[in-house]
């Protein structure tokens, strides 16, 4: 059984212990005051790593090694001098966005996604990073309608899906470009975004350009990935060489931001709808989250517990955790969630903190 | 001789953080005397590639610096620099 949920939220990071079946309370608020953007629990290690993302003093990454009792400020990845995200602009880091495991087999590995487009390796457990150059010079990196901001001025890298059997196979997602693979631990990399669509370009079938919210993988099937997409929600079965989109569009499944899927089940995941890219307010005003057990052929809504009326939170793109049967999101307008059932029903644990950045079990 | 007076916002990461008296010729000869008084301060105040960050801001003898990119300014023989934040909301 899960025992803490993290939320990085606007104002800090909270922690909650889980006391019985349903009751969480609230055991610690860390970097209280300051934007933690990013909370990711390595269970290699047993350690929490947060970035905060300070308005005034620039990004900073913290680790703990004893669930958030004592934090040690680390280094962050930083651009290569004459690295520029466009010809004459120079690259400098402006978020970390998505921390992740290299995978067990690499003990000490690291990914980091940031903006401006950048993807780094750590090797010393986030003593030191490294540019992935190979991706950073990819044809199309500096091309404005190829790789671009939405929502943010520059393009980000946002989610980075290890396979769990080869720790070389990797796809990253990045807003705007779309969906990469490298099957060589990073050396090279190629663009999977068939059959998505990029209906804000003159041509939506692109090759780049595509703007995948979040990507993540069944751990149990990885080649079935899903992502939640500034147009719709796309599943494939072959590893991105060709995706489906398995939105509803007579429903409420198209246009959000948060996504989660099963571990063992490839046909099961979980979205938050959002109304649309110009009216980003839940569908109806209702809170609402939806799940398909049948690859997305049918979707389901789940408002038990959720509010129905006037009711103005978005989920973002890393809002949303899954562990086992259990649930949880925060919003941005501070509310939090959780679920015991799969998302049949929820409880509100919380509706007064800052704007919900990232949850996570650990 | 300069002397350097700090925001206390920045008391909340260098709890030790007082107001310093360090030679410099140049306000980015400032802050590298100041790196090795405090450790990682610098990466508060500046980006990567050396630029003043967005909202930070310091004074020599009342005056904003004119060089927030590579910190040139040149200082005199004894001057007040106050490394500030800018104000923001939020």
């Amino acid at each position: 059984m899960n025992r803490k949920l993290l939320v990085a939220t606007s104002k800090g990071l909270v922690v909650w212990d889980r006391k019985g079946q349903k009751e969480w309370v609230v055991r610690d608020v860390h970097f209280q005051g300051f934007p933690v953007s990013v909370i990711y629990a390595d269970t290699r290690h047993q350690v929490w790593w947060a970035g905060v993302s300070h308005r005034h003093w620039g990004q900073k990454l913290h680790r703990s090694f004893d669930e958030g009792k004592t934090w040690d400020e680390m280094p962050v990845p930083a651009y290569p001098d004459k690295a520029e995200w466009r010809p004459g602009k120079a690259a400098v880091l402006k978020k970390v966005w998505t921390i992740s495991s290299a995978g067990p087999d690499k003990p000490e590995g690291l990914w980091v996604g940031t903006e401006p487009g950048g993807l780094f390796y750590s090797n010393d457990y986030g003593q030191s990073y490294t540019l992935v150059e190979s991706l950073w010079n990819m044809p199309g990196r500096m091309d404005p309608t190829q790789w671009f901001g939405a929502g943010r001025d520059l393009p980000f890298i946002h989610s980075v899906v290890v396979d769990p059997a080869d720790s070389d196979h990797v796809y990253i997602a990045v807003s705007c470009a779309g969906i990469f693979e490298t099957t060589d631990g990073g050396a090279t990399w190629a663009a999977k975004n068939k059959g998505l669509i990029a209906a804000y370009l003159p041509d939506p079938h692109a090759e780049q350009g595509h703007d995948p919210h979040l990507l993540l993988a069944c751990t149990s099937h990885p080649n079935v990935l899903w992502q939640q997409n500034h147009c719709g929600v796309f599943r494939t079965e072959n590893g991105g060489q060709h995706w489906s989109d398995v939105s509803d569009p007579g429903g409420y499944v198209h246009y959000g931001f948060a996504l989660a899927v099963d571990e063992s089940d490839p046909l099961s995941a979980w979205v938050i709808p959002a109304m649309s890219d110009d009216q980003r307010v839940p569908p109806n005003l209702a809170l609402r989250v939806c799940r398909t057990r049948d690859g997305g052929k049918t979707w389901q809504s789940l408002t038990s517990g959720l509010p129905g009326e006037c009711c103005f939170d978005i989920v973002f793109r890393h809002a949303l955790a899954r562990q086992g049967s259990c649930m949880a999101f925060g919003s941005t307008t501070g509310n939090l969630f959780f679920s015991d059932n799969d998302g049949d029903s929820w409880t509100c644990l919380s509706h007064v903190l800052g704007r919900v950045e990232t949850v996570t079990f650990a | 001789m300069q002397t350097v007076h700090f925001t206390s916002a920045l008391k909340r990461f260098f709890p030790d953080i007082e107001p310093q008296h360090v030679e410099g010729q140049t306000v980015a000869e400032v802050l590298d005397r100041l790196e090795t008084q405090y450790p990682g301060l610098k990466s508060y105040l500046v980006t990567e590639n050396g630029a003043l960050r967005k909202h930070i801001n310091i004074f020599v003898d009342g005056d904003l610096i004119s060089d927030r990119d590579t910190l040139t300014d040149q200082l005199g023989q004894s001057q007040d620099i106050l490394i500030f934040q800018a104000l923001s909301g939020g």
